[in-house]
């Protein structure tokens, strides 16, 4: 296994940046995820490692060697395709030898490490179907024995849960971690589906429009986001962001909306609303954070509910703040209806604060 | 809405008449070909014509095997389409690789420029054709016609298999560049046993087409160990006298091969056409 480095990663097609300076260690045996909704540059910095794409500038070393100008057979990694990419025409069998037959390995040899790859991943008994034959967590469960027959010194895994239907997401998200814990491979795993992130992930990358927004263990990611585009996208529901206004009252501040109502904040986050470039402040708040009242209540802000989505354990109720939503998770037994008239109250040390302008989280002075 | 028992057979007595037009106006010529083969040259020009030969008769085949050029013309027919398939196919799935797959400078136009080469007309290039044959000394000879014959095959073939190979995910090629395999053996080993049926599909086009073709057999070659059946067909026509018989009887056993070949074909074709190359 080996430790993978990028260092001012580049690739541009023509103007357009696809991937736009990103640097990251994987550590060696790191289980790490690319995030990002589509068009981010996650694939795309995926297949610069692999060398399925040439890099238009910086660095990319595999195992403390720079690989900028290696094919990808000389880099070492092994992937796993979103689509699988098992060759059609051959068997289970031939698919996981075709590797080793391109390694001029001899043919006992090959046998034995099929044989030994097919036991661990439990498609010994599917070795001589054709990919055809199988069903999806088969089909997934050879593309990942292909990958593992080689001993490569990294895996890169190009969404290799978006083709299965949700439960044997489910299913194969626990085999892929347990996978990843056997082996104590090195992993960098592409996703747009940040739960997957979330939850496999020792690390996971946020991507956007090119750039690598953070970097950083997932708790870490979800605690403290950068920035706003960070903040909405890492967790389910997605971070409630209500745009306000900071005014000053002596040595109080609070947050005022268009509406009028103002929420006082605490000495702690007034340092860091007064940090901001603007007065233009983003208040964040994860639905759990927040608490709602069905009477006034001090220090609670007036809202509107719009709807209620129950899920069974929990139930999700979007809430108008003026022009912006807010979602509030509930216990199942207590009861709003659509149109009521709520109050919101916030978590004074769970609340994030971003500058409207440059949409960076704000930080205490 | 359920269709009524009157709607529906009223629907079958269209189709069942529509599709035995079609079969009448397809079959009709071959079923002409072979009856006048069977009969003897007198009931051939018998007033009124009969749809059945009076007396079925196999002179008319026995001629045309045993003692005419005949089955020399087929075989040379059959050494030109199968030279010419050949021929097509390699250069056809060679060219249609790097057009499908990679990227360089002038892609598009040698796409282009491939349709355009099979779109031009084979008789209006059959003079300057001649002319070149002529100056490399291969007029009348098996390896000109083939030559003649390639440079309409082959665009066709690579075009066909450009939309072919495209059809195929691209994430393969990659998955096998991975894997350590070159270019070549990604082709060789992974592209080209996926496309079996459209190779299957341009092979018997370039067949049929060598096999079928009259006008550059007619006026390329000439000798008897040369000429193809087409052209040798045309020496059963003196001035205004058709030996009807032998003529059929001969276009019998020129069509009996690529009948065989379709029918061994067709699984390939239709499994080509049927089925997409890997489930996404």
């Amino acid at each position: 296994m080996a430790e993978v480095v990028l260092n001012e990663v580049v690739k541009t097609y023509g103007d357009i940046y696809a991937v736009n300076h990103v640097s990251l260690t994987v550590a060696d045996g790191e289980f790490v995820a690319l995030v990002g909704p589509s068009g981010c540059g996650k694939t795309t910095t995926l297949s610069l490692i692999a060398g399925l794409n040439e890099i238009s500038g910086g660095e990319i070393h595999i195992g403390g060697r720079l690989v900028n100008d290696l094919d990808p057979k000389d880099r070492d990694i092994a992937m796993v395709f979103q689509n699988y990419a098992l060759y059609p025409n051959k068997t289970v069998f031939k698919n996981l030898a075709f590797p080793l037959q391109m390694r001029k390995l001899a043919k006992a040899e090959i046998e034995r490490k099929v044989l030994s790859a097919a036991k661990v991943l439990d498609i010994t008994h599917l070795l001589e179907r054709k990919p055809r034959e199988l069903s999806g967590g088969q089909q997934q469960r050879v593309a990942l024995g292909r990958a593992l027959v080689r001993d490569p010194r990294v895996f890169l895994m190009d969404e290799p849960l978006s083709n299965l239907d949700a439960k044997l997401r489910v299913q194969m998200r626990t085999e892929l971690k347990r996978f990843h814990q056997d082996l104590e491979a090195t992993v960098v795993y592409v996703t747009h589906d940040q739960l997957e992130a979330v939850t496999m992930a020792d690390k996971m990358a946020v991507m956007h429009g090119g750039f690598l927004q953070q970097y950083d263990s997932p708790k870490n990611v979800f605690d403290n986001p950068v920035n706003m585009f960070v903040a909405s996208f890492v967790g389910s529901p997605a971070m409630s962001l209500v745009p306000l206004e900071a005014v000053s009252h002596g040595s109080d501040v609070a947050l005022r909306s268009p509406e009028g109502w103002e929420l006082p904040l605490s000495p702690q986050n007034a340092r860091k609303a007064l940090g901001a470039t603007s007065n233009q402040v983003v208040l964040g708040a994860r639905h759990s954070t927040v608490k709602l009242h069905s009477a006034q209540t001090p220090g609670a802000v007036p809202g509107v509910v719009y709807t209620v989505e129950p899920t069974g354990d929990i139930t999700f109720v979007q809430v108008f703040l003026g022009t912006s939503v807010v979602i509030v998770s509930l216990d199942p037994s207590v009861t709003v209806h659509p149109d009521q008239k709520v109050w919101i109250e916030f978590d004074q040390d769970k609340i994030h604060l971003f500058d409207g302008a440059t949409e960076l989280a704000l930080a205490a002075v | 809405m359920v269709k009524s028992w009157s709607e529906l057979l009223v629907g079958r007595i269209v189709t069942t008449i529509g599709v035995a037009i079609a079969l009448f106006w397809s079959l009709a010529p071959i079923y002409w070909i072979v009856v006048t083969s069977l009969k003897t040259s007198r009931e051939i020009y018998a007033i009124p014509p009969t749809l059945l030969p009076a007396r079925a008769t196999l002179q008319n085949f026995n001629t045309a095997l045993f003692n005419s050029k005949f089955p020399q013309f087929v075989m040379n027919s059959a050494t030109v389409a199968v030279s010419v398939t050949l021929i097509s196919a390699v250069i056809g799935a060679l060219a249609a690789y790097p057009i499908a797959r990679m990227q360089f400078k002038g892609r598009g136009v040698t796409a282009r420029a491939i349709v355009m080469a099979y779109l031009l007309p084979p008789s209006l290039l059959f003079i300057p054709l001649f002319v070149v044959l002529q100056n490399l000394g291969l007029i009348n000879t098996k390896t000109g016609l083939v030559l003649a014959y390639l440079t309409f095959t082959v665009p066709f073939c690579t075009w066909m298999l450009i939309g072919y190979f495209r059809t195929i995910p691209i994430e393969l090629d990659e998955a096998a560049k991975v894997d350590g395999a070159t270019r070549l053996q990604t082709l060789l080993k992974v592209v080209l046993p996926i496309a079996k049926p459209g190779l299957a599909v341009v092979a018997l086009f370039a067949f049929t087409h060598a096999w079928n073709e009259f006008l550059y057999a007619l006026v390329f070659v000439h000798s008897n160990d040369t000429k193809t059946f087409t052209a040798g067909l045309t020496g059963l026509i003196m001035g205004d006298t058709f030996i009807w018989g032998q003529l059929m009887a001969s276009s019998v056993i020129a069509i009996a091969p690529i009948l065989v070949i379709y029918i061994i074909a067709q699984r390939y074709i239709v499994e080509g056409l049927a089925a997409g190359s890997v489930k996404g």
